[in-house]
């Protein structure tokens, strides 16, 4: 499904700050699994989970997506493959304040330009899903942080992507909303869809429905 | 096509929603813009107007006019010139003026007081559109009367005044005025008729008299008069038998038709005096708007456009926001502004502009001015509002819309 | 209604408005056709030579009469100090003259 070839990641090349953030990985990430990238902070997890999702590009290395090679595709296909392939779920829900929790979760939609009638009723369902449609005209400052969570999730699902990437997602959440987190990983896997997870939370890598656990340290995966 | 509409249709109501979340300052913004938009289209529609106005209405003025100059000053015509004038070639007729300023202090205000010229009936419109008639003969016929205003004679003792001073001094016909005379003494006088406040841009403080008062209240001697008017044979001659004049008779100042006309195209020129600073102004601020907004974004916007492209959105998508951003204040402003401005200036006789057009003036008339507009104008001022500050808007966002979603995404995950 | 909706509003009135506005400005000019006539008639027979704009001095009262001196008034010292006459210029034939 998504293959990593010698990816190497090096940030300001050529100063005296340059550093490697990954070192030759190869790593092939299955279809509807559950994988999590698991590592002490500093190990380059956000950094692999970046490329992974078509958010950056490698220094070196290839990037193949259901076998097409994407690693040196102009930004605006690339930004294309994204928006319809992943759903990102970062550490803070990230949500613009000031504007209804129905419009955020519409956001990322908006290029698209999808008739709005249908937009909203994907949106409205997505809420409702995650039992938070009854917040949808509320201000996203009035969401409990549970809420908000749940909020983003919804936007990372709005246009329907098949893999799902998410950033240390339990990293602001209590024990009961991990696992309540967790819980919707597992519909997440029982549509069908692909999950991959970075965390240095056991709750989350000791979880029962993942499938792979990846162990990086300083760029490199541990074998 | 559609997608691309319904895709600016939601770019627009999340360009709103942004806009509206700093409600205060966006609003103040706004209607600031709009004052500044307002001004300069009042303006443009009011200098317009009076000029176009100008050049239709005085067309008919006197194809010469001859003044006497003193040490450099306006002295009173001697009779004895008319003849050496009519001499001259080309000169089909000389016609002398009386005319001259009377200060009321009454009120504080200046009248001009003139004598109409030759036998003349005047109907004036009124509340009817009937067409005005005026017969003038050529005629110094005694037994017509002077001057006939609807009907009314103006006769020794008599006065027709114009609106302006009616208003002023809230008089009417049948009304007396006490005028003081060069000695002392003072002469009432009766007034017969008021000129239509249709007419107030030319006759607001006017007040016609007859020859015999005039000079009884100014103590002016039959052998002198104010100024003559030269009608001449051929119009294309008119400069030439000007410069005939002047030299024939060292002292006397003509001026023609054509600088009269003249004098009112420069009226409220942009370039001078009180008009330059209005536009400096206006330009000045349109130039603090852009660059406020050009200078850079704050750390929200940053993120905001951090999490736009992390969720999806492409740098070209950015930019097209910030471009609503500018059109949609802008092209509010110009807008409302314009009509606000059209309104101000043809409905409202420029109430705004009162204060600085009636300077010290007590006899100020009513302008009630036909709208006249020019287009290009018009054209200039929307390509003045809208381009430079729209154009302000997306030039920041080029450097943080660039922001790669990589970066993006860890900057947000603070 | 959609923010964007409103704002498509907005503008369609202003541009509505605005045209008939303009179309008001077209028409007037015809139906002040009469109005015109009338003060230009008064013009031609009263041989007037200029418009009742600023009545504060004789200079601002009548432009086309005034000369670059006139301003003066009595003293060659006495600057100008009415407030029209930042509206107002000499006129340009005070330059041409030889």
């Amino acid at each position: 499904m998504i293959e990593l070839v010698n990816v190497k990641k090096v940030f300001n090349a050529g100063n005296p700050s340059e550093f490697s953030a990954l070192n030759s990985v190869n790593l092939l990430i299955e279809e509807n699994q559950v994988t999590v990238l698991k590592g002490p902070s500093g190990s380059g997890k956000t950094t692999l989970l970046s490329i992974v999702g078509c958010m950056s590009r490698p220094s070196a290395g290839r990037v193949k997506l259901q076998g097409r090679e994407i690693t040196s595709l102009p930004e605006r296909f690339l930004t294309d493959i994204r928006r319809k392939t992943f759903g990102f779920i970062f550490q803070q829900p990230n949500l613009i304040k000031g504007i209804s929790v129905l419009d955020n979760v519409m956001l990322p939609a908006y290029p698209l330009g999808e008739k709005r009638v249908h937009l909203k009723n994907k949106a409205m369902k997505g809420l409702a899903a995650l039992n938070i449609a009854n917040k949808a005209a509320s201000k996203v400052e009035w969401l409990s942080g549970g809420e908000a969570q749940r909020a983003s999730i919804v936007r990372a699902l709005i246009n329907d992507p098949y893999i799902i990437i998410a950033d240390e997602p339990t990293a602001h959440l209590d024990t009961k909303l991990s696992y309540r987190f967790m819980e919707i990983i597992e519909t997440f896997k029982a549509e069908g869809k692909t999950v991959i997870i970075t965390s240095h939370d056991p709750l989350v890598y000791d979880s029962s429905m993942v499938d792979r656990v990846v162990n990086l340290r300083d760029g490199q995966i541990e074998v | 096509m559609r997608h691309w509409i319904e895709k600016q249709r939601y770019i627009i109501d999340f360009t709103l929603s942004s806009l509206l979340r700093r409600k205060v300052k966006n609003v103040g913004l706004l209607a600031l813009y709009t004052l500044i938009v307002f001004i300069l289209a009042s303006t443009m529609f009011f200098t317009y107007s009076i000029k176009k106005e100008a050049s239709l209405i005085l067309k008919d003025s006197p194809e010469i006019v001859v003044q006497k100059i003193v040490a450099g000053r306006h002295d009173l015509f001697p009779v004895s010139y008319i003849d050496t004038i009519k001499k001259i070639r080309g000169v089909a007729s000389v016609e002398s003026r009386l005319w001259g300023y009377y200060y009321d202090s009454l009120v504080g205000a200046n009248y001009t007081l003139l004598t109409p010229p030759r036998n003349g009936s005047f109907t004036d419109t009124g509340k009817s559109t009937a067409k005005t008639t005026v017969i003038d003969n050529e005629s110094t016929d005694s037994s017509k009367p002077l001057f006939e205003l609807n009907g009314a004679v103006l006769e020794p003792g008599t006065l027709i005044i114009g609106n302006g001073i009616a208003r002023l001094r809230a008089i009417g016909t049948g009304d007396y005025m006490p005028f003081l005379a060069f000695d002392g003494n003072v002469l009432n006088f009766k007034i017969t008729g008021v000129l239509s406040s249709q007419s107030e841009l030319v006759s607001s403080d006017l007040m016609l008299i007859t020859g015999e008062d005039f000079r009884k209240l100014f103590g002016i001697d039959n052998s002198y008069v104010t100024d003559v008017t030269v009608i001449v044979n051929n119009p294309e001659e008119i400069a030439m038998v000007a410069s005939k004049i002047k030299k024939r008779l060292p002292q006397a100042r003509p001026i023609i038709r054509d600088e009269i006309l003249r004098t009112y195209d420069s009226v409220f020129n942009w370039r001078g005096g009180m008009m330059i600073v209005i536009f400096s102004a206006a330009v000045l601020a349109f130039v603090i708007f852009a660059w406020d907004k050009a200078s850079g974004l704050s750390a929200g916007e940053r993120r905001e456009i951090g999490i736009l492209k992390a969720v999806g959105w492409e740098t070209s998508d950015v930019i097209q926001m910030k471009f609503w951003e500018g059109a949609i204040i802008s092209l509010t402003a110009f807008f409302t502004g314009v009509i606000l401005a059209y309104i101000h200036v043809f409905f409202t006789g420029s109430i705004v502009f009162e204060p600085a057009l009636k300077g010290w003036s007590n006899l100020y008339p009513n302008f009630k001015l036909t709208p006249f507009i020019n287009l290009e104008q018009l054209t200039t001022l929307f390509f003045l509002t809208v381009v430079p500050y729209t154009v302000a808007t997306i030039v920041p966002i080029w450097r943080a819309a660039t922001i790669d979603p990589d970066s993006a995404m860890r900057f947000t995950g603070e | 209604m959609r923010n964007s909706s409103l704002f498509f509003l907005y503008i369609t009135s202003g541009i509505v408005l605005l045209s008939l506005l303009l179309v008001h400005a077209s028409v007037s000019e015809s139906a002040r056709q009469v109005n015109l006539e009338e003060k230009a008639a008064l013009v031609k027979i009263l041989k007037l030579t200029d418009l009742c704009l600023f009545t504060e001095a004789r200079y601002t009262r009548h432009l086309s009469q005034a000369d670059l001196n006139t301003a003066f008034q009595d003293h060659p010292l006495s600057l100008e100090h009415f407030p029209s006459g930042s509206f107002t210029q000499p006129p340009e034939r005070i330059n041409l003259r030889p």
